[in-house]
């Protein structure tokens, strides 16, 4: 521990501050969910739990909301004013087929998590369905207009999450990802909080010891750690093969081709909603979905020349630059 | 109006009765004393027996989840440090502005603060994951040159708290140094050792005098700015984040009012505990009493205003997220708490307008609790809805802390009143020597040839042994 070696990095330190981060990106990891493709059926989410080793946290802490799932499917149900549901009550759907549409309309509001707001949003019972599953867990549903939008790390490049760590846990890298330094993470979850997508989860206990009961302990995934408690983690796009996939490129001295490895959720969904790729590499698919799309980075606003065009960033408004570009759902009205 | 001509203290009070009068409050303690000794540590261990338990298993007992990353440790830790501004306020903002009626009250305020620094200084600790790498947020020279994220508001409060503390203790030592001499030439034993140590050789001479006065002054003049930014930082916390409801540009200036107001409310309430327990009924006069409360209410609006803005920024304001959060205050889940905070905190200060009320101790001392009450609920009603109530639908939900939470917040009033307790009976809650100046004074514009008779300065020769006075050493 020189003087020399103090003072170098102080100054690289400074230097880094004022710059704001990497000018010059290797790569920039991109992703597009195609939400036409998308049927919630959460494949995606399972092989994130297989690849990362994310803990099953178990019915009960997932109940508190302490669950861990990088990848998650949120659902959605229909605003009341889209037209085919509208003025369809559960208990008419025949006669609306038979072309006798009810005169009365019943309203339907989007669906929220029953422990908020218990008293005053009381879904009205007749449009929603009520059931019990096979574990008693009773839940509510409607029987049309549900909507899916995978949600996995936005990998902004204005993330809000990076400026509050006080001790530097999460970073840019010259990847274009969000990183997020385990070792270094004391806990204090302001990146968390400060996530707008609340895309970030924090291991509040060590969910290692039982979530994987011998001898499933077996089947976790060497190529990355197994948190404990008091860390905060989120979607890498699986930076363990995004790593061994530039360790072999580099060995064979060319550059990484566009599809020659994918993420897990990529690799699994049944129905290809989901691309991934370079967007610094012009040919690759996700450039193209980006560019055809008209979407471009570092804007909180696109211009389109053609407005039915589907793509669209979650939030973008909040200037943080994601990069995960969406397509629209278009459905018959 | 017939108290108008009332006297904020005995002028003919004799200055060896004041020593007499503070110093008893240092004899050995009654029962009540260890009584109230008891209930703090009954109520410490409470917190230290769950702290332990959220250590050894993690968070998740606090019953924290996704979007609730933060509970009640964030919401009592802005209460703590909150509480600490009005020390600063009595002790250096009056003090520089020659508002004599603060020298009875300020020391057990200038306490106050340093004592709710410390128990603030724990909750950022005890709220972190891995509170045993809590160092990696000091800026100390790394053999990997690691440094923390300057950026961070939390980094910046971990700076001011320490500056904060470090300064408001050594604020409320210097202006001991006086009164530890008396003690030191008053006492025996143990405690003769403790005050000579710490009086540092004060012999009231007028060089020593002069010395000390400057010093106080500088530190006066310091500590403004520093109390001042300490809260603004704090709600940097809240402000510098995108968080709807939290992204507020008043939010610095209503965390300081805030922070007043609570301290103010906490002043009234040790004040009379003191008044009672002590018997210092001459010093911590009904008149006194009302000078704070006056001092309160005007806070207490000044907070309404801010809060009132706040809330019509945000309604007229082009951002329906934040009017969401707003809305989910007022009708939410949270809407119990947050208009009980209303009542507490803009309601019920018009207590303190009314003369009969603010005479009346007993009500005094339900209604300054209360005050702390409505401004704890505030706190939590920064931290809260917004969490439960933010951009993404789908992690909307509503947290209702679970026990761990609550003994660890319980438990920190009872730190707070322990240290409080033995500061109360090691050092006087009263400082002598001002009170002295204040009698001086008050005298002097009262019975201006009575004055110059009985007082001299300490160099001035006295006719009587022909050497210089020590009086008022």
């Amino acid at each position: 521990m020189s003087l020399d070696n103090i003072l170098t990095n102080w100054s690289r330190y400074r230097k880094g501050a004022e710059e704001g981060g990497f000018h010059e990106y290797e790569h920039q990891w991109g992703m597009v969910v195609d939400l036409n493709k998308c049927i919630g059926c959460n494949a995606c989410s399972v092989a994130c739990y297989a690849e990362n080793n994310l803990p099953v946290v178990g019915e009960k802490r997932c109940g508190k909301n302490q669950a861990m799932n990088w990848l998650r499917i949120e659902r959605y149900w229909d605003e009341p004013d889209l037209e085919p549901y509208k003025a369809t009550p559960t208990a008419n759907v025949d006669a609306w087929i038979e072309g006798n549409p009810p005169a009365k309309k019943t309203e339907l509001k989007p669906s929220m998590p029953s422990s908020y707001l218990p008293g005053l949003l009381e879904l009205e019972g007749k449009s929603f369905t009520e059931r019990v599953g096979f574990d008693g867990i009773k839940s509510e549903f409607q029987d049309f207009g549900a909507s899916f939008l995978p949600m996995m790390c936005q990998q902004c490049h204005a993330a809000t999450c990076e400026p509050v760590c006080p001790v530097a846990a999460t970073y840019h890298t010259p990847d274009g990802l969000n990183a997020q330094v385990y070792n270094r993470c004391i806990g204090s979850r302001y990146c968390s909080n400060n996530c707008p997508y609340r895309l970030r989860y924090f291991n509040f206990w060590s969910y290692y010891e039982d979530a994987w009961p011998e001898p499933l302990h077996m089947q976790l995934n060497p190529d990355l750690s197994v948190r404990d408690k008091g860390v905060m983690e989120k979607c890498t796009f699986c930076i363990q093969r995004i790593r061994v996939a530039k360790d072999k490129a580099k060995m064979e001295d060319r550059k990484v081709i566009d599809g020659e490895f994918s993420t897990a959720c990529v690799q699994t969904c049944p129905t290809g909603a989901l691309v991934f790729g370079d967007m610094q590499d012009p040919d690759s698919h996700v450039s193209k979905l980006w560019s055809y799309h008209q979407v471009e980075r570092g804007k909180t606003k696109q211009s389109k020349e053609n407005k039915e065009l589907r793509g669209y960033r979650i939030l973008e408004g909040l200037n943080t630059d994601p990069s995960v570009l969406y397509l629209e759902r278009v459905r018959e009205v | 109006m017939k108290y108008v001509n009332e006297k904020d203290i005995n002028e003919e009070i004799k200055w060896a009765q004041i020593n007499t009068d503070i110093l008893q409050s240092l004899q050995n303690p009654r029962k009540a004393y260890w009584i109230a000794i008891a209930v703090c540590l009954a109520m410490l261990s409470c917190a230290v027996v769950a702290e332990v338990y959220q250590y050894q298993t993690g968070l998740g007992v606090a019953d924290l989840n996704r979007p609730h990353m933060w509970g009640l440790y964030i919401a009592t830790f802005i209460f703590w440090i909150g509480m600490s501004h009005s020390g600063t306020l009595l002790s250096a903002i009056l003090h520089i502005i020659h508002a004599d009626w603060r020298k009875p009250i300020y020391r057990f305020a200038e306490a106050m603060t340093t004592f709710s620094l410390m128990t603030a200084g724990f909750f950022p600790m005890l709220h972190l994951g891995r509170m045993w790498n809590l160092y990696w947020v000091i800026p100390y020279v790394s053999d990997r040159g690691i440094w923390p994220n300057f950026r961070s508001p939390l980094v910046w409060d971990a700076f001011a708290i320490t500056t904060y503390l470090t300064s408001s203790a050594l604020f409320l030592f210097i202006g001991m140094i006086p009164d530890l001499a008396i003690c030191r030439d008053n006492v025996t034993g143990w405690r003769r050792k403790l005050y000579t140590v710490l009086s540092l050789g004060w012999q009231g001479t007028d060089r020593q005098w002069r010395h000390f006065r400057k010093t106080y002054m500088l530190m006066a003049c310091f500590l403004i700015p520093l109390a001042v930014s300490v809260h603004s930082i704090v709600s940097s916390d809240f402000a510098m984040s995108i968080m709807p409801g939290w992204h507020v540009t008043s939010f610095p200036p209503y965390f300081v009012a805030g922070a007043l107001y609570s301290g103010c409310a906490a002043i009234i309430t040790l004040f009379i505990l003191l008044r009672y327990f002590f018997r210092l009924e001459e010093y911590m006069t009904v008149a006194l009493m009302e000078k704070t409360c006056k001092l309160t209410f005007a806070i207490a609006m000044v907070w309404t205003y801010l809060n009132l803005v706040e809330f019509g920024a945000t309604w007229y304001g082009h951002d329906p997220v934040a009017k969401e959060v707003l809305i989910s205050k007022f009708v939410g889940p949270f809407a119990p708490y947050f208009w009980a905070m209303m009542f507490f905190g803009s309601v019920l200060p018009f207590a303190l307008a009314f003369e009969k009320l603010r005479r009346h101790m007993a009500t005094m001392m339900v209604v300054s609790i209360l005050l702390n009450v409505g401004m704890w609920l505030e706190r939590w009603m920064i931290v809260g809805p917004t969490l439960s109530h933010a951009y993404a639908p789908e992690a909307w939900n509503f947290m209702w802390p679970s026990i761990v939470q609550w003994a660890i917040v319980f438990g920190s009033f009872g730190w707070f009143g322990l240290l409080f307790l033995i500061f109360v009976k090691v050092f006087p809650c009263v400082s002598m020597y001002e009170v002295k100046e204040m009698v001086f004074h008050r005298r002097r514009e009262a019975h201006a040839e009575v004055a110059e008779k009985f007082h001299r300065r300490a160099a001035d020769v006295q006719q009587a042994t022909g050497r210089p006075s020590v009086e008022g050493a």
